[in-house]
């Protein structure tokens, strides 16, 4: 058990905020290796604070926050990048970087001061381009490409950096609909691996499709988290979102039973 | 291994560009008379190693401090400002050392005195900058706030030199400061060029090994951690670097602009994005430009033209061309 713990990200009983003002309080949330824990909730309702203190940006104002059993306050940027990788939201890059060379960006937390990437980093940059199934992009312009192939490679790119956790902000908003499966798909993927995952996103049907946990942040709490299934039931979806949604299983047709959501439209 | 022979073309163009510029002037020499001169150490003509030696060599050594210099820093705060538009005086350098070369003219000090003065007017005004961005905080939009009061300082400083200009004698001092702010490589003297250079290495050595990182850095505050770098540490080196190398060269050739500006464009263009590669071109294709330059300066008419006037009728344009291209594709 204390072992798992040395293993996992741990918030215990911490109130998160700035400046010495807690907005979200009596946090607790473990994750451990192979998790994905979906988050959900609205706009403006915490989720970029707890990143945020996760990432060690921010010191949390009480409680504690530990990465593989150290307290986040006490861990080098450095330090922390070799425990968790982030990947931000979608957006544009000032300068025309390749594909290869934004992964390879990745392996800078393993590179000296005065270093530039060797045979080894290349190697693993090419795995996780590999692996995202986006070797084809490698001497693109990153600017010149798609969101979804965007997301792709900020995945690869955070892959690339072997921490064992892996944050990532609404890496599905603002894309499609088959790259939204995709990149869910990706993220199951990663999971298999032994990675833990916390995901932010607007979809509970993405926490159907790819969750362990779910966690749901509102009125400055973090429930308590459960399995999709428990968490996400007609109630709570409505006291979330504000419409009524249905649930119910997919029926067995070939592909094994799945839940999803339905909103009621009329 | 595509990096490493365009850095070998780039350091070959400075090269033929150096010696033809050594052979132009109101002495003209061959470029086999230079070659064979410099390779045997023998010359028919006895003038020419006076000329040379004494008299170009000097200013070529200048020119290339420089316009390596001022396009290494521009590349650097491009990348660190994650804009193309910076240049490296955006944090106050260049008024910072007008007004301490300025000071030092009004109180008719000695040369080597104005160009220590211009130096240390520099460096503060840079640090002025990072202090006062430092008391605002906000860590969120941190390289913001630094450019904000980049600009601020900037503006104080240039106040300060007006002021200066307004008091300074205009049959006698003014004319010199107005001299001085045109930039010119018209009176490098060997010694004090020895510093300049020497402080141009100890800043750009570090800038060009950090190279890698400052990639890292152009994705902003909390990317750039999240990627395992200390940003803020990072970002005060790499300032700290820049500022001695724009300093220290403005300090004794005056101020040249859009060099750091439109060279690292050009950089972009033949290196890519990545500033491992992108460093290095940058240093050698301002080298090459601002002896190109220079040699124009001092040869085009009967009487020397200021290159800080030569590099923004050449810059201004080619900025229009640049933002033109670039509405069509990324930088």
């Amino acid at each position: 058990m204390v072992k798992a713990k040395e293993q996992s990200i741990a918030i215990r009983k911490a109130g998160l905020g700035y400046n010495g003002k807690a907005i979200l309080d009596d946090v607790d949330l473990e994750i451990a290796p192979g998790d994905v824990v979906c988050l959900l909730g609205q706009n403006g309702a915490g989720k970029t604070t707890l990143f945020r203190t996760m990432l060690g940006f921010i010191a949390p104002v009480h409680g504690s926050v530990t990465l593989s059993g150290r307290e986040v306050s006490r861990l080098s940027p450095r330090e922390i990048a070799c425990i968790v990788s982030y990947v931000p939201q979608s957006y544009a890059m000032p300068f025309a970087y390749s594909v290869s060379d934004v992964v390879l960006f990745g392996r800078s937390v393993h590179l000296g001061l005065f270093s530039s990437p060797g045979a080894r980093d290349r190697h693993v940059a090419a795995e996780c381009l590999d692996l995202l199934e986006i070797s084809h992009l490698a001497a693109r312009p990153f600017n010149e490409l798609s969101g979804g192939e965007r997301q792709m490679v900020i995945i690869a790119r955070a892959l690339a950096q072997e921490a064992r956790f892996m944050i990532l902000d609404e890496p599905a908003s603002n894309l499609d609909y088959g790259n939204q499966v995709r990149v869910i798909r990706k993220v199951r993927e990663l999971a298999g691996r032994n990675i833990g995952i916390l995901m932010a996103t607007h979809h509970p049907d993405h926490a159907f499709m790819a969750a362990s946990r779910v966690a749901v942040l509102s009125g400055g709490k973090l429930s308590h988290d459960g399995s999709p299934e428990a968490m996400l039931t007609p109630e709570t979806l409505r006291s979330l979102y504000g419409v009524e949604v249905q649930v119910f299983d997919t029926p067995q047709n070939g592909h094994a039973s799945r839940r999803v959501c339905a909103p009621v439209v009329e | 291994m595509k990096g490493v022979s365009l850095i070998l073309v780039c350091f070959a163009a400075l090269c033929g560009v150096s010696v033809l510029s050594l052979g132009i002037g109101r002495y003209p020499v061959s470029p086999p008379a230079i070659l064979s001169w410099l390779f045997t150490g023998a010359s028919a003509d006895a003038n020419l190693p006076v000329v040379l030696l004494n008299i170009r060599l000097p200013r070529l050594i200048a020119a290339i401090a420089a316009g390596g210099a001022l396009s290494l820093a521009g590349a650097a705060y491009q990348g660190l400002f994650r804009n193309p538009m910076v240049s490296p005086d955006i944090l106050g350098v260049s008024s910072g050392s007008g007004f301490g070369a300025a000071l030092g003219i009004l109180f008719s000090l000695p040369v080597a005195a104005v160009q220590a003065i211009s130096f240390a007017g520099g460096i503060t005004a840079v640090l002025a900058a990072v202090l006062v961005s430092r008391a605002i905080g906000r860590s969120s939009d941190s390289v913001l706030v630094l450019v904000l009061s980049g600009i601020v300082i900037s503006s104080l400083f240039g106040a300060l030199l007006s002021l200066l200009k307004y008091i300074a004698d205009p049959l006698d001092k003014l004319p010199a400061i107005t001299y001085w702010l045109m930039g010119s490589f018209a009176d490098i003297r060997t010694g004090e060029l020895g510093t300049a250079v020497a402080m141009v290495l100890a800043g750009a050595i570090p800038l060009l090994l950090v190279s890698w990182r400052l990639n890292v850095l152009s994705f902003g505050e909390e990317e750039a951690r999240s990627l395992g770098l200390h940003t803020g540490r990072m970002r005060v080196a790499v300032i700290l670097c820049a500022t001695l190398v724009t300093a220290s060269m403005i300090s004794v050739c005056g101020i040249i602009g859009w060099v750091g500006l439109v060279v690292p464009h050009i950089s972009r263009f033949l290196a890519g994005a990545n500033h491992r590669r992108l460093m290095p071109v940058s240093f050698l294709v301002g080298a090459a430009f601002m002896v190109a330059v220079d040699t124009v300066a001092r040869s085009a008419a009967s009487v020397e033209i200021p290159v800080g006037i030569i590099t923004a009728v050449l810059g201004a344009p080619f900025f229009i061309w640049i933002m033109k291209r670039s509405s069509v594709r990324a930088w």
